[in-house]
């Protein structure tokens, strides 16, 4: 029962993660470039929450609140892309790692002067609720983010592998100059998922506030997702989701049976490992490059 | 524009262009030299900061900036340069064997860890060195036996040619230590930017496949780039530990790997300006925005506040300005502020355009 109960908190943390890798994996598929901040987007879309329907500030009931958290951080995403990616346009994939570090800077101090420094929490329906199955108890909060972490990732992959516009980015990130000539708008493109990333990163912050509390350093935990999109290849949706849960579980399971000290290196050096010996994840996609 | 009539081959190779070039470099060394009898002990202090991280910009422009592989992780050389000097010191080696030593330990780590991260490519690199910088604070940790883990490490005072130099007691002797080893490897830089190596450098940088087929064998070099940018950085985690006087496994975080990466995008990637300019701007932030917070709280009648992460936010804001309005940094800008001049008044907008390409991935799927 008991590892199963770290199985279970394992795959809830993996889940998130697993969101803010797919965010990774969202922009990567587009626009062949790292948004090295998708994890202060996160702790910026549940600040946004926090913002909207804490008691201590604006109030607004949590079912509205969701929908304009989510709303607003598309924006953001949208207007990042227009006024600041966009002029990046041509540019190396360097470039673009670089600029998006330095806007993590920028996020986190603006979100520290804005919500202080202090871990916070998320108010919200779910807190505090439990399901019972048998001798196994598991928090609502857990549930619900492993349901809608294996909803959204579902619905992700089938927008990108059913839909025109889901083709229409994939064909954008493969040969921009190819994919204007079949008439894709690959700048709107690039904006629209540059939204869904921000948007996704929202939905991975409320999940993380709603289990746990967040502060404007909860960024830096992009890194671990990192590990996520890494392991799962950077390409793929699925893969996304899966490292996430294999980062996600090998968390606690190393805490309790490695010696502590080497417990919290486990993520870092599969991420390691992966890169050594399957430098492309281990659901990779590339071939041999062609001249 | 002063155009250089060459007239032989002696004259086309030497690393400055004129006697006027030269000469401006020499009164820029002896104003360097003389600066300890200009400056008070603080601002030399502050000096000294900015040569160690020139010196360490140096060690990321050759990987980064000139031979175009991104590393998010030169923190951890650092941190392998210091720890490598100050327990060979305590293990009663001599500084002036130790440091050089420390420099070396560190190249070769360098190199091994080149060999499997020669498979990555761009992101997949940075990745890869990203995730050994925040290693490397477990790893500290870890071998607490020898590298004093949390409680960390005090450095010693050095002796070179007989004189002991501490960072507190001495400033002066201590500023002399770190400029002669900055202007040593400086000189060695120049000089390698004009060898077959320094060369290979920069053909891999710009084309992986056009310098395949030029001859030139691509892991080597990269593995070469990475050597002695670990070398060189090395080197200056060691002068780092001696300046800190006391660190710990938190003094080489993975903030400061990407602060060193910022640094020298803003300096100016691909020239050994760049590296300097920019540990200038990182050297003096510090000072200057508290300067200009107390001259906001003086205008405004309020006491100066501290604004936690005040420093990284204008870090970041200036680094964002920069990649997009002036992806060459301050070199870059500085070149073309000397263009429009030599050329007055011909100088065109686009005389520095980049050119851009369109994006084709490796992806098939």
């Amino acid at each position: 029962m008991d590892i199963l109960q770290l199985l279970i908190s394992g795959l809830a943390n993996g889940c998130v993660y697993g969101l803010i890798a797919l965010g990774f994996v969202l922009i990567y598929k587009a626009t062949e470039a790292v948004n090295f901040a998708q994890g202060d987007f996160m702790m910026l879309g549940a600040f946004v929450t926090i913002g909207l329907t804490n008691a201590g500030y604006m109030g607004i009931p949590f079912w509205l609140a969701v929908p304009i958290s989510i709303s607003i951080m598309a924006l953001m995403g949208y207007l990042l892309d227009r006024f600041v990616i966009r002029l990046m346009f041509g540019q190396s994939q360097t470039a673009v790692v670089i600029l998006t570090i330095a806007l993590g800077f920028v996020i986190r101090f603006v979100a520290g002067m804005i919500w202080g420094h202090e871990p916070q929490s998320l108010e919200n329906p779910l807190a505090g609720k439990e399901l019972r199955l048998g001798e196994l108890v598991l928090g609502m909060e857990d549930v619900a983010v492993i349901v809608v972490t294996i909803l959204l990732t579902w619905g992700l992959y089938e927008f990108f592998n059913r839909t025109k516009m889901g083709l229409a980015m994939q064909g954008a990130s493969q040969n921009q100059l190819a994919a204007y000539y079949m008439g894709v708008p690959v700048k709107r493109v690039q904006g629209f998922i540059w939204a869904l990333a921000g948007a996704v990163a929202c939905i991975a912050g409320i999940l993380f506030a709603a289990k746990g509390a967040v502060d404007p350093s909860t960024g830096l935990m992009g890194i671990k997702a990192f590990a996520a999109a890494v392991i799962g290849g950077f390409g793929s949706l699925p893969g996304a989701l899966a490292g996430g849960l294999i980062v996600g579980v090998i968390e606690p399971f190393a805490s309790r049976y490695i010696a502590a000290g080497y417990s919290q290196v486990a993520p870092y050096a599969l991420l390691l490992a992966v890169l050594i010996f399957r430098p492309h994840g281990l659901f990779s996609q590339v071939r041999v490059k062609k001249v | 524009m002063r155009i250089v009539f060459k007239t032989d081959y002696m004259q086309d190779i030497r690393p400055w262009k004129d006697t006027y070039q030269l000469m401006l470099y020499m009164i820029l060394l002896a104003v360097v030299i003389a600066a300890p009898m200009l400056i008070d002990d603080f601002y030399l202090g502050e000096l000294t900061n900015v040569l160690i991280w020139a010196l360490a910009g140096m060690g990321l422009m050759v990987l980064t900036g000139h031979t175009g592989q991104a590393s998010l992780g030169h923190a951890a050389f650092l941190a392998f340069g210091c720890y490598a000097n100050i327990i060979m010191m305590e293990q009663g080696v001599p500084f002036m064997v130790a440091f050089p030593l420390a420099g070396l330990l560190t190249g070769l780590v360098g190199v091994i860890i080149a060999i499997p991260a020669l498979r990555l490519h761009g992101i997949y690199l940075a990745i890869a060195t990203l995730a050994m910088s925040i290693l490397t604070d477990d790893i500290i940790v870890l071998t607490e036996t020898w590298t004093g883990g949390v409680s960390g490490k005090y450095a010693p005072p050095v002796n070179v040619f007989g004189f002991d130099i501490d960072r507190w007691g001495t400033p002066k002797e201590f500023y002399y230590l770190v400029l002669g080893v900055v202007v040593i490897v400086t000189l060695g830089y120049i000089n390698l930017m004009r060898a077959p190596l320094g060369r290979s450098f920069i053909a891999v940088r710009d084309s992986e496949v056009s310098a395949q087929a030029m001859g030139v064998d691509i892991a080597r070099t990269k593995a070469m780039s990475f050597g002695l940018s670990c070398a060189v950085t090395g080197l200056a985690g060691a002068l780092m530990g001696l300046f800190a006087g006391a660190f710990n496994n938190e003094t080489f975080s993975v903030i400061i790997s990407i602060e060193l990466l910022m640094m020298i995008v803003i300096g100016g990637l691909g020239s050994i300006h760049g590296a300097f300019l920019g540990a200038i701007v990182i050297g003096f932030l510090p000072q200057f925005l508290s300067i200009s917070k107390e001259w906001v709280g003086a205008l405004f009648g309020g006491s100066s506040v501290a604004i936690p992460g005040l420093e990284f936010g204008v870090f970041g804001f200036i680094l964002i300005l920069f990649i997009l309005f002036e992806p060459m940094g301050i070199y870059g800008r500085w070149l073309k502020i000397r263009t429009f001049i030599e050329l007055f008044p011909f100088y065109r907008k686009d005389m520095f355009k980049r050119q851009k390409s369109y994006l084709k991935t490796e992806r098939l799927r």
